[in-house]
This record gives C-alpha cells, structure tokens and sequence, in this order.
C-alpha cells in the first residue's frame, strides 16, 4: 500500500518535471522559432495585428536581400577574425597573469590582483569611451585591431586562470624547477598543458562573448566592410521602418556557423559554460 | 654522490604584513607553535650543524612543524637559508640554482607530470639537460629495470596506483644520477601494507644506485629501518643525531625518549641515589642499581643524588614472580598480539605498558592475565634512562 502511493508520487513528480522542463524548453526556443517564420514573411505579415504565425508562402528572396544588402563574406571573415584574435590574446595573458598571481611571490601582487578584481566587477560598458578615444587616437579606428582591442587583456580569464593554477599542487612546479626548467619552461612545458579543461572553457566564453558583442564594434568600426555581423546586422534597423524578414533572414545567416560550431563541439561547450559557472 | 656540510643553517620566515600589523595592536604574535618568533620572524630551523657523508643515509626525523621538510627543501635550493652555510662537495651551495646543485627530490605528493607518461615524467629532466636521445632511453630504461615499472612506460600516471605512482617519482629522480637524492615523506601517502614493501624498496635501491640519500619523515620505523644516522629534530632545533640503535638505547633528552621507540617509553618519578659510591634508582619500593656502564656515565658528569624521570621502555619492563623488590600496577587493558602481550596498566596512578612474550623461557604461557589482575614489575639496571629536571639525559 506504501510503495504504491510512493511510486504514484514518484510519478506525479516525474509527470510535473518533464511540464515544467518543456515549458522551458518552448520558451526559449520560440525567439528562434519566431525568427525563422518571420525571415519567409513579408513585410506586412511581419507587422500585421493580429501577428501572424506562419508565412503565406516562403520567401527565399529575403535572404537574398540580406546578402546584397550586407557584405556578408566580410562581417564573417571581419568577426572570425576578432574572436580569433581575442581567444589568442585572451589566453595567452590570462595564463601568463594567472600563473603569476598564482604562482609567483612580488612586490605588489594584492595589489595588482586587487585591480584585476575591480575591473572584473565594473560594468564594461563605462571602458567604452576611453577606450574608443584610445584607439581613434592611435589612428586605429576601423581597423581588425580595434575589434580586438578591448579583449587583448580579459580579466575574467587573469582570476578565472589564477583559481585554476592555484588548483595545481605546488610541488609540480618545484619538481619542474629541481628537473632544470626556467621559470618560463616550468610554466610552458608542465603548467600551462595541466589547464587545457580551464584554457578550453576560456576559449568558447572569449568567442560566445565576442561573436555576441554589439556595442564595441558598433562604437569603434564605422566602415560597413569592417562590421561585425552583430554590427553589421544593426544596421538593416531603420530609423522609421525596419524590413523584418529581411533582418531576421541575415540574423539566420549570421548564426549558421556558431551553430554548426556548437554541433561539432556540444560536448566542450556544455562542459565550458558549466566549469566558468557562467549560466 | 657527495658529502654535504650543514654549518649553522637557519631559516626565518619573515613576519608578513597581517602579522606585523597584529603585533602592532596586540605587542605579541599570536603563538601557534613552540618555534621562536624574532623581530626578524619565525625561526623554523635553527643553528643545524651536520655532516653528511658520501652515499650515506641520513633520515631527518620529527613531529609535524619541528624543521625537517625545510631543512631538505634549503637542501635542495627551494627555500632560501637564512643563515649558516651549506656545502656540497666542499662547494659552498647557498646561492647555488636548485638545477645546478645536481641534487634530485622525490615529493610526498609524487609531483609527477600529468600531461606526461611514464617515460616522458622519467625523460623530462634529461632532455632539460640535453642529454643524446640514446642515452636518455638507456637511462630510462635501465632506471625503470632498478624499479620494476617497464610494463608502464606507456601510461599516463593518473593509470597508475599509488605505488607505481611513488616509484616513477623516485625513477624521475635517479635517471640524472644525482649527487644527492632527497625524499620529503616519500611513503606517507601509501597505505600501511604499501608502506611497508615500498620501505624494503628504497632499501633495495639504495644498494642498486651509489648516491646520497637525505630521508624526511614522520614516521619513526622509517626512521630506525632506512638512516645509516637519524637526525632527530623538535621546535626547529635538532635533539639527536645518531645510528637507530644509538638513539634507542642512549636518548639525549625526554623528547626522544618518547618519540623514538613503539610503544612509548614508560615514565617514574623516582630518585637517583648514591649509596657507598654506587648509583642507583629508585621508584616507590623497587630500588635498582645500575650498570657499570650507567655508573662511569654519571660518574663522569659528577652527577648528583637528586629527583629524576626515570624512563624504562615497554619491552625492558619485566615481570616478577613474586612482590619485593617491585612495582606493583593493576592491568587495565591487556592485548594479546600473537607472539607477544600488551599490558597496559596502573602502577600507583601511572599508565604503564609492558610488553612480554607470550611463553617465557619456562615454555610458561602469560597470556592468561586479565583485566584487573596485579602485576609485579621490574627492570634491569642496563636498561633504564636517567632524566634531569631539564629533561636532559644525566649520563651524556
């Protein structure tokens, strides 16, 4: 009699999860879901009251719009770019940093590390500025390396690094240091190939950061040919009207490669998000 | 293999900035340990004076905190001494590079290269070093023989068990032939049965490779089965230095009476006496003359009659037939451990504990005591230790 009742809560518990998981499920999915229909819709489908749902018929020709409208090969070849280069610097200087901070005994390490800490807790959108001056200055504007600028030193990557090098016992460093290494053998020949897990997660929050950056590029790269897709995309937006599937068939476009990407590496993208702790 | 010169070595850690400023407010550094606290900071090891021949076997050996893993790691360059000089060969060592004192270290811990094999955590060094592709797979080879982990060269160290793991550690440290190899508590992460074959393992290898070995541990059977010599070492100072069997049998002071030797040594207050130029102890209603040997001792530190420790260890406590000259103990608890009987008992308020064989010379079995039964008990003159108020041993 008691292992049926539990077994119909078991049930009922089981039945209310998978509700509430689908819910969830539905409710993230629909923005895609809405996105796709609207990229076949006319103009007027897409601004109709009552909104419609499906498409009358599927308009290819809106993504071919998009195409002529944007330079597309450029803003993929300007964003890959970017995230390539910001992963590079991103890990390359956050291992450097976080094995120093972790590692390493100098003056002014609470210090420094303290500033890291501070710029990690301020919002990015208050370096805009000073960095944008900082790169017009240069003469740099519109260029690859004023995408990349603001992501050559991540601080995120300096603590999330230093927690990981902190996770290392001591000794293997010291075991390094006995067998002959420099310091720097010690970091590049036994420390940095023991962070792989940690350097992969950086790597895809570095690019998913970048790819969904809007603001940055649309700030520092006024030149259509050397817009991001994000950017790029931004500017189909009209002042008094804005061509909806148009828009939404170049933001299909612009997605397709992080979601084949997402494909191929589901594993390595799961387990990165999971090790930042970042959703 | 080398002769090392420890002359005066000291190593203080300097008050860090929280420190400072709590002694600022307070006057005083909050004391967590019996070590010394200068201006300058804590004094972990102090004024250690040793040497250490070539291809001998030096165990440093303490209670947690007491110096021992600092000594080794000044030793080995990884931390900086204070004060005093360190000599490798005659060479004055102290600002000498960890790699270029030719010395190797096997960690508690194993530190061995995750990301490496077997071979490639063996090669590493070597190939730091440049050593021809040939030689450095004869030496990894050849090292791996001496060690009985050829079959996993090919493995990556997390595939191993703690044991294999421990020995690709000390491969690691002995295909650079090294002048010095040191072993920071190189056992204690093994468990006891592991522990035990992994000891007649350095054993064996100490016989296999001609180098010098300096040994930390905690563990005193370590400490009595591997030292050619044992340093023993409390509060950053050294006790004792002598063979395991010289540190048994004439202990300096209390502390190695009690740390050296399982069960611990069983303590009396009691009075040395000199009766008619002879000394003897004496504890409740048992009086002991001693040896002839104890005799010229004290004889020649003019020591005098006076209240003392008297300290007997377990298995020189021996059982009386009948009370007299004796002590008499209640037992409280009685272990039988095969060959041999813990007794653990009450002589007059004290925890003693005697250990005797379970048959006597008679072929008379003892092992039918029982909790509560009373015990005569006692000892010979050869075999007891005369402590001072100091704690000091009287005869050295």
């Amino acid at each position: 009699m008691k292992n049926s009742s539990l077994e119909a809560s078991q049930k009922r518990m089981t039945i209310l999860t998978y509700v509430v998981l689908i819910a969830a499920a539905l409710l993230m999915v629909f923005p895609f879901i809405w996105m796709i229909l609207t990229s076949f819709k006319t103009v007027a489908e897409s601004n109709a009251t009552p909104p419609v749902i499906f498409p009358s018929a599927f308009r290819w020709e809106n993504f071919r719009d998009a195409v002529t409208s944007l330079p597309f090969i450029k803003l993929y070849i300007n964003t890959a770019l970017m995230i390539f280069f910001r992963v590079i610097c991103a890990v390359a200087f956050s291992s450097m940093a976080g094995y120093a901070f972790a590692m390493l005994e100098f003056r002014g390490k609470k210090l420094l590390f303290g500033i890291v800490l501070m710029q990690m807790s301020l919002p990015s959108q208050i370096f805009i500025i000073p960095q944008y001056q900082m790169v017009a200055h240069m003469g740099l504007a519109n260029t690859i390396f004023a995408l990349v600028f603001p992501g050559i030193v991540s601080a995120f990557g300096v603590f999330f690094l230093r927690q990981t090098y902190m996770g290392i016992p001591k000794e293997i460093g010291e075991a390094a240091y006995l067998d002959g290494c420099t310091q720097w053998q010690t970091f590049y020949k036994v420390m940095f190939p023991l962070t792989g897990t940690s350097v992969a997660a950086l790597t895809i929050f570095t690019a998913v950061f970048a790819y969904s950056d809007l603001m940055w590029p649309l700030v520092v790269n006024s030149d259509l040919n050397m817009m991001t897709l994000s950017s790029g995309l931004a500017t189909l937006r009209g002042q008094f009207s804005t061509n909806f599937p148009v828009l939404m068939a170049g933001s299909l476009l612009a997605m397709l490669p992080m979601v084949v990407l997402y494909l191929i590496f589901q594993k390595q993208f799961i387990e990165g998000i999971a090790s930042t702790g970042g959703k | 293999m080398a002769a090392l010169n420890l002359k005066g070595i000291t190593k203080i850690y300097p008050h860090s900035g929280d420190q400072k400023k709590a002694k600022k407010k307070k006057g005083e550094p909050e004391k967590k340990t019996n070590l010394q606290v200068t201006d300058q900071g804590v004094v972990a090891v102090q004024s250690f004076n040793l040497d250490i021949a070539d291809k001998e076997f030096i165990v440093l050996v303490g209670p947690s905190g007491c110096g021992k893993s600092t000594t080794l790691r000044m030793v080995a360059g990884l931390e900086e001494i204070s004060g005093g000089e360190l000599y490798i060969d005659g060479k004055l060592v102290n600002d000498v590079e960890p790699k270029n004192r030719n010395i190797a270290m096997v960690f508690q811990s194993y530190a061995l290269y995750p990301h490496m094999t077997v071979y490639e955590n063996m090669a590493f060094p070597l190939k730091l070093r440049k050593t021809p592709k040939e030689e450095i797979d004869r030496r990894v080879k050849e090292a791996a023989a001496i060690l009985d982990i050829t079959q996993y060269l090919d493995r990556k160290p997390k595939a191993l068990s703690g044991g294999q793991r421990q020995r690709v550690a000390i491969g690691r440290a002995i295909v650079r032939e090294p002048k010095v190899l040191l072993m920071d508590e190189p056992l204690s992460n093994l468990d006891a049965k592991l522990r035990n074959q992994m000891r007649a393992e350095i054993i064996k290898l100490r016989q296999k490779i001609n180098t010098t070995f300096i040994y930390v541990t905690h563990d005193q059977t370590e400490a009595m089965t591997l030292g050619d010599r044992i340093v023993i070492m409390k509060d950053g100072f050294i006790q004792q230095i002598g063979t395991p069997q010289e540190v048994f049998d004439h202990p300096a002071n209390l502390f190695v009476s009690g740390f050296i030797g399982m069960p611990q040594m069983n303590y009396f207050n009691a009075k040395l006496v000199n009766e008619g130029g002879k000394y003897a102890v004496s504890v409740e209603n048992c009086k002991v003359v001693l040896s002839e040997e104890k005799q010229k001792n004290l004889a020649a530190h003019n020591a005098a009659p006076q209240d003392i420790t008297l300290g007997v260890r377990p298995s020189h406590m021996v059982l009386a037939r009948q009370p007299g000259n004796t002590l008499s103990a209640t037992i409280d608890v009685s272990e039988l451990m095969g060959s041999e009987v813990h007794f653990h008992a009450n002589a007059n308020g004290k925890d003693v504990v005697v250990i005797v064989p379970t048959m006597n010379a008679d072929g008379e079995r003892i092992d039918s005591f029982h909790a509560g039964d009373k015990l005569n008990l006692t000892f010979s003159g050869n075999v007891c230790h005369i402590f001072g108020k100091d704690g000091r041993n009287l005869e050295f």
